[in-house]
């Protein structure tokens, strides 16, 4: 390729190339193509120039513009949270009862709740807010300690059991293993499972001494048919939802040594406010009172 | 000169050796084309006057909508996701219309293509529409062709600065008000005119007509036949839907051949001489700035012009038109072969020719019936196809529709007296600008009650809520079935929704989930 080589049909010189008896042209760029592709070049020295881009040791030059992404995410964070702000004042002065009431603020208190309850709720409730054995389901109907707005309020921000917070809801049942024989705990078990049709084939002699036995030592907090008692967290041992079990044996297994579930506190550690919104939250979950 | 015999010469060449130097970049050639007066000129100033006049004045028409929706005929509504084109309106999950014209127009191009050739770039694409308006500024201020060259060639002075200026100050009027007429499709245009005017606008609106402005500017005023030839993806596609019974504009070379600017003195010799009196007229209409003497080529807009300005010159010394002219390959085949006696001997135009120097009959002429190819119908039939589906979908769409979406985390759960409770989210969609009352029932699920969270009241199996105009009402339902009823853990029902005073309605087939040991 040391002569400048001319393509006969075309005018153009070659580049030199050859393929297959095919040569290159060596046309000349448009010049407004040029001009774009050196506009970038110029355009990209000034976006280095005015927008963090070089990398150093431990952090990256800081751009003519003051630039950052994270202080753009303040800014919208901040935006978001002035934004939400007259909501989460209308919360935090008002009750969960008037919040309840006011159909925007429900809603808004709602989403809140519900992106509060998967923060800090779901490792025991589920993210459905179903529960497992243990830990109680929140859709059903069903309120250990009152399903009002209230009460779950009060759950909420003082837990059960939560030996920290001194207006926890605290009772415990007795293990009433060392209490009775063997042979009457199975008798009130199968008691206490036929008050909800569980009790199989169990003798009508079996469950009358499990009737009286019950009498003696269980109606004081499960009241006398069983309903429960929501002041001191007694289950209703005649509806469909059982806490550890159904079964005669997990009832007897319950009533020879309890198991104590506990809820932490939350007032404490969320505040009044995402507290509320909780309370809505779980309360609009269908079993709301 | 050394002439030492210890110097070795070496056959190098500099890698930017100054014989092998070509600038870097070549500027553009200008083109000048000139006035052309016919037809296909005519055509073009009516397709103009169609194609700007809907562009700018659509935004403008009025189309009454009632109190609850915008009284625009077409109107792009992004912030609330609907789309108006005067009584249709397009909600987002309809947008398979908008997929479906542009299938259409998929099949619209194949099919205009395949039969008319390029007739898209050369009637219809905004950049020749522009660039034709442009043009015609730019005939008005500066003259035409001669004087447009003269002009460019002349040592800048106060005359040649005013044109100038007077020329770019209306290019860029244009194209602000080109850049101006987009956004006014996507708001409610006499507000939108008011708030531009006094500084009012959403940023967005000033930026789309600056960048609008721009591109109308550089586009159609500085870049013009560049933009096709380099930019534009569009020649190359088209070009591969062509074939041999598409219509393109073609020099007819087989009685244009030998061209030759003294015809009669050759003639006269006894020399065969074609059509052609190699005028260049042909060249100096050219928006592109080809020639299409030099057969197909990918710059070729197919506009036409050429052939108007041929025309008039065969009118002028006797001769008939149509020496260029649309003709597909096929017919230029066949008379390409009369006229070199099947390509055995060169272009003999008197073989094309009879005795009294018409054009023989032997010629082949075009004739609508080559284009109807099956090809052409199938194009056509699938055209059809589509746009009867849309019709079809428009005419019976519904107006009012349900979303029922089954709560999947509880999938069920179970109450204290054993009943099962299924949660649903109901979304009732009411597309008409009119408020509406909606019953929503519970068909099938013998036993079975609902509850709407937020009304405050056990309803049973149906209940009537108020739905606010074009607007979607989102309810949080629970249906409850007594454990006795339930037969499996998958039991299907049905939501129906209706409006009793037009009695239209819509229904949604849900499924009630329960524990495998419901029974």
């Amino acid at each position: 390729m040391s002569e400048k080589q001319i393509d006969e049909f075309s005018g153009v010189s070659t580049t030199g190339h050859e393929w297959d008896g095919i040569k290159e042209l060596d046309n000349p760029m448009p010049r407004w193509w040029l001009i774009i592709y050196y506009a970038t070049i110029v355009w990209a020295g000034a976006y280095v120039i005015a927008y963090p881009a070089w990398p150093l040791i431990s952090t990256a030059t800081t751009g003519l513009l003051g630039y950052s992404s994270r202080s753009e995410m303040k800014a919208e964070f901040a935006a978001a949270n002035a934004a939400k702000a007259d909501y989460i004042a209308a919360i935090a002065s008002k009750s969960v009862t008037e919040i309840l009431a006011d159909d925007k603020l429900r809603t808004f208190a709602a989403a809140a709740g519900a992106a509060a309850f998967k923060v800090n709720c779901v490792q025991c409730h589920g993210s459905g807010a179903q529960g497992s054995p243990g830990y109680p389901n929140l859709n059903d109907d069903v309120w250990l300690w009152g399903g009002k707005p209230q009460d779950i309020q009060q759950t909420i921000a003082h837990g059960i059991r939560f030996t920290e917070d001194s207006n926890t809801r605290v009772s415990e049942m007795p293990a009433f293993g060392d209490m009775l024989k063997p042979q009457e705990i199975t008798q009130v078990a199968n008691y206490v499972a036929s008050l909800s049709g569980k009790a199989g084939d169990t003798s009508a002699t079996d469950i009358a001494a499990g009737k009286e036995l019950y009498a003696q030592n269980c109606s004081s907090c499960h009241g006398d048919e069983g309903k429960g008692n929501q002041e001191v967290g007694a289950p209703n041992l005649t509806d469909a939802i059982w806490f550890y079990g159904s079964t005669p044996a997990a009832i007897a297994a319950q009533i020879k040594a309890p198991k104590h579930g506990v809820m932490p506190a939350w007032g404490v550690r969320l505040g009044d406010t995402a507290v509320k919104e909780l309370t809505v939250y779980v309360h609009s979950l269908g079993g709301g009172e | 000169m050394l002439d030492t015999p210890e110097i070795e010469t070496f056959d190098a060449t500099a890698v930017n050796s100054a014989r092998m130097r070509q600038p870097l970049y070549a500027a553009r050639k200008k083109v000048f084309p000139k006035r052309a007066e016919g037809s296909f000129r005519r055509f073009k100033w009516i397709v103009m006057l169609i194609t700007l006049g809907i562009y700018y004045l659509t935004p403008w028409l009025r189309w009454n909508r009632g109190p609850y929706a915008p009284d625009q005929g077409v109107l792009v509504d992004l912030a609330n996701r609907r789309f108006y084109f005067f009584p249709i309106e397009i909600w987002p999950q309809e947008f398979y219309f908008v997929a479906g014209l542009l299938i259409m127009a998929g099949f619209g191009l194949f099919l205009v293509t395949s039969t008319v050739g390029r007739a898209w770039c050369g009637y219809t694409c905004p950049q020749t529409v522009w660039v034709d308006l442009f043009l015609v500024i730019e005939r008005a201020v500066e003259g035409d062709r001669n004087a447009r060259i003269k002009l460019d060639a002349a040592p800048w002075s106060a005359g040649k600065l005013i044109k100038r200026v007077t020329k770019h100050l209306i290019w860029l009027i244009i194209a602000v008000l080109t850049g101006g007429a987009w956004i006014f499709y996507f708001a409610d245009a006499p507000t939108l005119l008011r708030n531009l005017v006094t500084g009012h606008a959403e940023p967005v609106a000033y930026i789309t007509i600056a960048i609008l402005t721009g591109t109308t500017y550089v586009f159609g005023g500085l870049m013009r036949e560049q933009v096709c030839t380099y930019m534009c993806p569009w020649p190359r596609i088209q070009a591969a839907m062509l074939d041999e019974n598409s219509l393109t504009v073609t020099y007819n070379d087989w009685r244009g051949e030998p061209r030759s600017r003294h015809a009669k003195k050759a003639a006269a010799a006894g020399q065969a001489v074609g059509d052609c009196v190699d005028c260049n007229a042909c060249v100096a209409v050219c928006p592109m700035g080809i020639d299409i003497r030099d057969g197909q080529q990918l710059e070729c807009i197919t506009c036409a012009l050429c052939i108007d300005a041929c025309n008039s010159v065969m009118d002028k010394i006797g001769r008939e038109r149509g020496l260029i002219s649309y003709a597909t390959l096929a017919e230029y085949q066949a008379n390409m072969a009369l006229a070199t006696a099947g390509g055995t001997s060169t272009i003999d135009p008197r073989r094309v020719h009879d005795a009294n120097g018409r054009l023989s009959d032997k010629v082949a002429t075009f004739h609508l019936k080559k284009l109807m190819g099956p090809r052409t119908l199938i194009y056509l039939a699938a055209w059809t196809l589509v746009g009867l589906g849309l019709l079809y979908a428009l005419l019976t769409r519904d107006r009012l529709q349900v979303n029922v979406l089954a709560d999947r985390n509880p999938q069920f759960v179970v109450l204290s007296d054993g009943s099962i409770r299924n949660g649903y989210t109901i979304k009732l969609l009411n597309m008409i600008p009119e408020p509406r009352t909606i019953t929503v029932t519970m068909q099938n699920l013998p036993g079975a009650d609902m509850s709407v969270v937020g009304m405050d009241q056990h309803v049973e199996r149906s209940f009537v809520v108020e739905v606010e105009p074009d607007k979607l009402k989102t309810l949080k339902v629970y249906v409850r079935q007594p454990r006795e009823n339930i037969a499996s853990s998958r039991q299907h029902f049905t939501f129906v929704v209706e409006d009793k005073s037009s009695h239209e309605s819509d229904r949604y087939e849900a499924t009630f989930d329960a524990p495998e040991t419901g029974k």
